[in-house]
């Protein structure tokens, strides 16, 4: 165990890390999409909460405080040695939101995933990026056996902003995600680029 | 869920977890002294002379068990969380009582405020499009 892989007086490359959050509702896919580009088995942590979600200082005296378990699913690609992005799958239930905050701060950009059969399951995804000014791209799942909809329509039904992103998408599909990830970063840049320039 | 129907905000039995038996892993504590709350995706790695670790008895199997994993890669927080199937918050503290004995180094993502440079952006993208 001493003598793992790394060489006496080389330290292990520190990566940057960066992070895209995957909203949507239950079952539309986020984990499926997460592991279709995840170089790992998408995996699962675990947040313990108290009642209230604040944080406490102790437990002391917890017994009358309940708590429960929030599951993240995320997944991992190396773009370089160096450069890691991860990719969380956002807690489904409205009463998990809370960690959302937690979850987008520092996040370079969003997707809400979305079933057009289900468009009202989007409705709290988008609403809570359009707030916050983080940069997300609307990916609509294109399950099998579902009606097609022309991405203007989805705009549309979504009262989206002009300036974001909606593509067509099969979670299922590794270049499809990863089209839509490049998308979001594409997003996030333009974004960027437009905030820094009236300061210039 | 059906305690929500009835009015009830609470969770109980199975669906309320483990209420709070993990945390007895970090005696009760959710957090540690002058520590900022670190990032799910903040990369922590062991201190080379943390090879001793084992050595130090103030140390738990948990404990061991984090340095052992960052030796020789550095891992994330939610890498780490995942891989010992122990909440985040537990996790969180066992890192800052390492970091705190200097026992690990915790590497903080870019701050939230600002977004990574552009050059680190199109370093994401062609590297996204080679996959």
């Amino acid at each position: 165990m001493i003598f793992g892989r790394s060489e006496r007086g080389r330290a292990p490359v520190e990566p940057v890390t960066l992070k895209i959050l995957v909203a949507g509702g239950f079952g539309v896919g986020k984990t499926t999409f997460v592991g279709a580009v995840s170089e790992i088995k998408p995996l699962r942590t675990e947040e313990l909460l108290t009642e209230a979600g604040r944080p406490v200082d102790d437990l002391s005296g917890v017994e009358g405080k309940h708590t429960t378990t929030v599951a993240m699913d995320f997944g991992r690609i190396s773009v370089r040695e160096d450069l890691v992005l991860y990719l969380f799958g956002t807690p489904g239930q409205e009463r998990f939101w809370f960690m959302w905050d937690e979850l987008s701060t520092g996040a370079l950009g969003a997707v809400v995933l979305v079933d057009t059969r289900r468009l009202e399951d989007s409705f709290a995804g988008v609403d809570y990026f359009e707030r916050r000014g983080i940069p997300f791209v609307v990916g609509v799942n294109c399950f099998d056996g579902a009606d097609r909809y022309p991405p203007e329509d989805v705009r549309q039904a979504l009262d989206l902003d002009p300036g974001t992103p909606v593509v067509l998408c099969d979670a299922r599909d590794r270049a499809s995600v990863k089209d839509v990830l490049v998308t979001v970063v594409e997003h996030a840049m333009r974004r960027s680029a437009g905030h820094r320039a009236p300061v210039a | 869920m059906s305690g929500d129907r009835q009015g009830t905000p609470h969770w109980f039995d199975d669906e309320a977890g483990p209420v709070v038996r993990p945390y007895a892993m970090t005696r009760g504590r959710t957090s540690t002294a002058g520590q900022h709350r670190l990032d799910l995706i903040a990369v922590v790695v062991a201190q080379p002379h943390a090879a001793g670790a084992e050595a130090d008895h103030a140390l738990s199997p948990e404990h061991l068990d984090i340095v052992g994993l960052c030796r020789d890669t550095p891992r994330s927080v939610a890498e780490l969380a995942a891989e010992l199937d122990l909440p985040v918050g537990v996790v969180r503290v066992l890192i800052g009582d390492l970091a705190e004995e200097d026992m690990v180094r915790v590497k903080r993502p870019v701050p939230p405020a600002e977004l990574p440079d552009e050059s680190v952006l199109r370093d994401v993208i062609d590297g996204l499009r080679a996959l």
